[in-house]
């Protein structure tokens, strides 16, 4: 099991998506799971044997690690990545469930499964919302957690065992920033694609409602 | 997911695109991504716990190291080839627009289009024509933006593209100018002498496939102006559009490997 699995899922998911849907699915690829594997992973990877703090006093570098990284930046921005694509499962199923059901009663019930209308276009909206909602709900975990998206170069830090205030250094925090600005800047744009896309097939959707309504005025 | 999936995302790519854009992607693959994974990300490796400093001062040589390589060399060349990677995406994603058009219209029975099923659709390879060239340049001139860009970037972070073996530092906690040793610095000097000059070829085959598709585009558009200067002067305006239609949508139909050799 690794990534490779998330990357089989969102290529399942891409079928069905609109062309927004899809422009997400790349994004998604390229800027948020591609640079997380080829980049990312490897500055957080010896977070903890390069955190250092000007004392001898044994565990009070572990302690305070701890304190100040409570979840490591690297293993939110991971779930973050899991849980925004997981929605997209909802569509997936969907279609599975309408195919499901032709094959049963060998009847065809709908012109195309995949195509998005009626009780999909609602399954499409909620994944929709649901992607929406769990990027802020991870954005402001990220700004809750440690104070912005800044990472300092010290740390002060006086959790016992440490006998007094104790300077701590963190390694690599310029790069860990770039990096933490740049996860922060994806997830908006992934952000905006999502809400475009929301307001795109409600605005489809409610024209197309309206001219049947029209049309069977008319007539 | 790694580099892999994405060789296979711009191996679609490579079906549509001229020749000098094939051994582009030849030469990405090769020359930059393969020595990035198997060589050079073996080379800065260790590249924080081989930095050394003369001083037993704890927090110093952490600070200088965040101080002297602010984003480390390897990520900045991971970063560049997935940004100089993502504009072939525009060409795939109008590519599967165009199929998802035409097969719309064998769908709809329409008498235009001589396709026999649905896989020969699926197979088809388009020429770079229309619109389709303008997304085509736009990729390529994007790609051009952002070589040029992470070039400077390099050149401007690191004072050129020299490693140098000793770096002085004297960042607060270190308690004075401190020496810090760097690792490897001969080595990480020749890789990265390598990835610019690789750098710069690519950046030389995208000039030429600028320019040979800008040369392309207007010879074409001279030769259609020729053509319809030839034409007598009898027919009429509207049977010279419907013959220039009839061409363009019968071009668009074909199913036969056309134009760039591979």
């Amino acid at each position: 099991m690794s990534w490779a699995f998330l990357r089989d899922l969102l290529s399942g998911v891409n079928k069905y998506s609109t062309g927004i849907g899809r422009i997400w699915v790349a994004v998604v690829f390229m800027f948020r799971l591609l640079v997380y594997v080829a980049a990312a992973e490897n500055i957080w990877k010896h977070e903890h044997d390069e955190f250092e703090c000007n004392i001898k006093q044994p565990g009070c570098e572990n302690v305070c690690f701890d304190h100040f990284f409570p979840v490591s930046h690297i293993r939110l921005w991971a779930l973050q990545l899991i849980m925004v694509s997981t929605p997209s499962l909802l569509v997936v199923f969907h279609v599975a469930y309408r195919e499901n059901r032709e094959k049963h009663h060998n009847q065809k019930f709908y012109r195309n499964p995949g195509k998005i209308d009626g009780g999909l276009l609602c399954t499409y909206l909620i994944s929709l919302i649901l992607k929406t909602g769990l990027e802020i709900v991870f954005l402001v975990l990220f700004y809750k957690l440690y104070n912005g998206f800044k990472i300092p170069r010290l740390v002060k830090c006086d959790i016992k065992p440490c006998p007094n205030t104790v300077d701590c250094y963190i390694s690599k925090p310029t790069e860990k920033m770039i990096f933490l600005y740049f996860l922060v800047a994806t997830s908006c744009l992934c952000i905006i694609l999502n809400l475009s896309e929301l307001s795109y097939l409600i605005f489809k959707y409610s024209i197309k409602c309206y001219l049947k309504r029209h049309v069977k005025k008319q007539q | 997911m790694d580099w892999g999936a994405l060789h296979t995302i711009l191996g679609g790519v490579n079906k549509h695109s001229t020749s000098i854009g094939k051994i582009w992607l030849t030469v990405l693959f090769i020359f930059r991504i393969m020595i990035l994974v198997v060589a050079a990300e073996r080379v800065w490796g260790d590249e924080q716990d081989d930095f050394v400093c003369n001083t037993l001062q704890p927090g110093c040589r952490n600070v200088c190291y965040d101080h002297f390589f602010p984003i480390s060399h390897i990520r900045l060349w991971a970063l560049q080839l997935i940004f100089v990677s993502t504009p072939a995406l525009l060409v795939a994603m109008h590519v599967a627009y165009r199929r998802h058009e035409k097969k719309r219209q064998f769908r709809k029975g329409d008498q235009k289009c001589e396709y026999k099923d649905i896989e020969e659709i699926r197979k088809q390879r388009f020429r770079i024509e229309g619109s389709l060239w303008w997304t085509y340049t736009s990729s390529i001139f994007f790609r051009l933006i952002f070589e040029a860009v992470f070039m400077y970037a390099f050149y401007f972070m690191y004072d050129g593209f020299r490693m140098p073996r000793l770096m002085k530092c004297n960042a607060w906690p270190c308690p004075n100018t401190v020496d810090c040793f760097v690792s490897r610095p001969t080595e990480k000097t020749v890789f990265t002498i390598f990835m610019i000059a690789v750098s710069s070829i690519c950046i030389l085959l995208n000039v030429a496939e600028l320019c040979y598709l800008l040369t392309k585009f207007f010879l074409r558009r001279s030769k259609k102006a020729g053509n319809s200067k030839q034409q007598p002067n009898h027919e009429n305006k509207e049977e010279t559009k419907q013959n220039e239609m009839n061409e363009l949508i019968s071009d668009s139909c074909q199913n036969t490997v056309i134009g760039f050799t591979s």
